[in-house]
């Protein structure tokens, strides 16, 4: 872990080179005409979207912009919120995750969620915490279970320190290990698409700094869109931004996307430059 | 204008004046107050402590190895034990369960996940529910069991306890599942786990504590109660396991042999009542512990 410092400083560079010196790749998702509504309440509308195939997108902004909201429209996690209407379209690869011949187990089984608190399953083992969405989902066969195990695990970092007591309850890791586990179970039903709802705000620097250091590796399997309050954060992880804002009727915009250096460095609306200048928010 | 500034000293003494003497009246007012409770506590304890106390001290007597392990003998003939009423209040308040709990566990599932008009309903009528006279519900096993089955029975006698037990499970249950925190429901399905099985193997492992001190504060009300078996148990002298037939229980016991001008049997009734009063304190207080570990583990 002594080479954590360096590895903190350089998605920054990687990022740098993926945005200039890289076409953009295929997106991995795509949203159009995108709109939530909770009861009458207008939470976020006319949002259009792309989030690469193979890339960190990171959705900033003030809080109460509407970013989780977004964030939770994209693997159909407001089926489950009386009330809540979402508008528009999502694309999956050219498959529409709210086609009605579309179930909502099947959408999040390929599109992953990473939650702001860590919340492993208090009654199960770390072994059967990252197990469960296979075994949930009906897959019993051991050696599928051990395999995808280890190599999630082994992803997201955690393999070396649990590999020994793979057995004991998942409460007895550490906040950031507990997070890291969510972030295996999330890995190992092997998603296109991995979200991440603000995944180190619970966390203390060294675990952030592991978990961002881990972002950026797992971004060669997975396509990451991550939501921060922590514009640093987002400079420091994401390819990709989009800033949301909401305007005098409490309803969230998309202001403004692109690369992270181009939001950081010359953007393009005076909204952005105050919110990442940190004249507002 | 230079009348106000004469005058701001004796308002200032009127003020500090009615100060003290309210302060004076309001100490004695909570003085008396205070004791007034007290004293009023001290009456609602009286009749509590004394039941206590008299029932152990009137049934401790009747305890003997062969008082819970004979059969009771016939009025006049000293001794005889309660043998059969502890095994049939075993197999009426186990049946009952049996019956009940897995009934109400679900329904409070329904109660805790789902909120709309039915659910609101069902919670309505469960509150009433919980305040039905047992001896309602013991009639009413009476019209549709015993009636048409020409015959007194056990299985009868637990579905009066059975129904006795819904509420209080159901209403404790939701309680207990309304803990596990939603952020667990959202990582099951997250994983693209259907809703009922999140509910299965998520949800209720978690709540399991909870729905265990549910489970055991419906059992305790319902493993004192006579009414619902005057008409449904009937009771019995002799040792019998046929849920078919009628069937000795404890509290069939302690109100039968109570009021026999019998001392022996009187002494009987005491010792069964004292059984009833130590089984209810051990179901209660594991409840209680129960409860509280899972309060820690609820993190």
């Amino acid at each position: 872990m002594s080479q954590l410092p360096m590895i903190a400083l350089r998605p920054n560079e990687m990022a740098t080179l993926a945005a200039e010196t890289q076409p953009e790749p295929q997106p991995a998702m795509q949203v159009r005409g995108l709109g939530v509504r909770f009861g009458s309440k207008l939470v976020l509308s006319d949002v259009d979207m792309s989030f690469p195939t193979g890339r960190i997108t990171a959705l900033i902004g003030p809080s109460g912009c509407g970013k989780t909201t977004f964030l939770r429209s994209l693997n159909r996690m407001h089926d489950t919120t009386p009330g809540a209407v979402v508008i528009g379209t999502v694309l999956l690869g050219d498959t529409d995750i709210y086609s009605s011949d579309i179930e909502a187990t099947q959408v999040r089984a390929r599109i992953g969620m990473v939650f702001q608190r860590a919340n492993p399953f208090p009654t199960l083992s770390i072994y059967d915490n990252v197990v469960s969405g296979l075994r949930f989902n009906g897959i019993r066969k051991r050696a599928i279970l051990d395999e995808a195990a280890e190599g999630a695990l082994r992803a997201a970092a955690l393999w070396d320190s649990v590999e020994h007591k793979l057995r004991t309850s998942a409460m007895r890791l550490s906040g950031g290990e507990q997070q890291r586990l969510c972030i295996a179970r999330a890995l190992a039903i092997e998603p296109d698409v991995l979200l991440m709802d603000e995944p180190t705000s619970a966390l203390d620097p060294i675990a952030t700094m592991r978990i961002e250091a881990l972002l950026r590796k797992l971004c060669e399997r997975v396509s990451i869109i991550i939501v921060t309050h922590n514009m640093q954060q987002a400079a420091r992880v994401s390819d990709y931004c989009g800033f949301l804002m909401v305007d005098d009727a409490r309803v969230g915009h998309l202001i403004e996307t692109g690369p992270t250096v181009s939001i950081f460095s010359k953007p393009r609306d005076s909204r952005t430059e105050d919110y990442v200048t940190g004249r507002i928010g | 204008m230079s009348v106000i500034p004469l005058a701001l000293p004796d308002r200032r003494a009127l003020i500090r004046e009615a100060s003290v003497a309210s302060r004076r009246r309001r100490t004695v007012a909570g003085l008396v107050a205070a004791s007034l409770s007290v004293v009023a506590l001290l009456v609602a304890l009286v009749p509590i402590v004394w039941i206590i106390v008299y029932t152990i001290s009137q049934g401790i007597a009747a305890w003997s190895v062969d008082f819970f392990t004979k059969l009771p003998h016939p009025a006049g003939i000293p001794g005889g034990g309660i043998a059969n009423a502890l095994v049939g209040s075993l197999i009426i308040d186990g049946l009952a369960a049996l019956m009940a709990l897995p009934v109400g566990i679900l329904a409070a599932l329904f109660l805790a996940e789902f909120s709309g008009r039915l659910a609101g309903t069902v919670r309505f009528v469960m509150d009433v529910a919980a305040g039905l006279p047992a001896i309602t519900i013991g009639l009413f096993a009476y019209a549709v069991i015993v009636v048409p089955q020409h015959h007194f029975s056990a299985f009868s006698a637990s579905v009066a306890l059975g129904v006795l037990m819904l509420p209080i499970v159901i209403r404790a249950g939701e309680g207990a599942l309304r803990t596990v925190p939603n952020d667990l429901w959202e990582a099951g399905l997250a994983l693209g786990v259907r809703r009922a099985r999140v509910a299965r193997s998520i949800v209720i492992p978690t709540a399991i504590p909870g729905l265990v001190t549910a489970s055991l504060l419906a059992i305790s009300r319902a493993v004192g109660e006579a009414a619902p078996l005057l008409f449904t148990a009937i009771g019995s002298q002799v040792f019998s396991t046929s849920v078919g037939g009628a069937m000795a229980s404890l509290p069939l016991v302690v109100y039968q042999n109570g009021i026999q001008a019998y001392p022996d049997l009187q002494q009987n009734a005491w010792g069964t009542a004292l059984t009833l009063l130590v089984l209810v304190v051990v179901l209660n207080v594991s409840a209680r512990l129960l409860a509280r570990r899972m309060r820690r583990h609820a993190r």
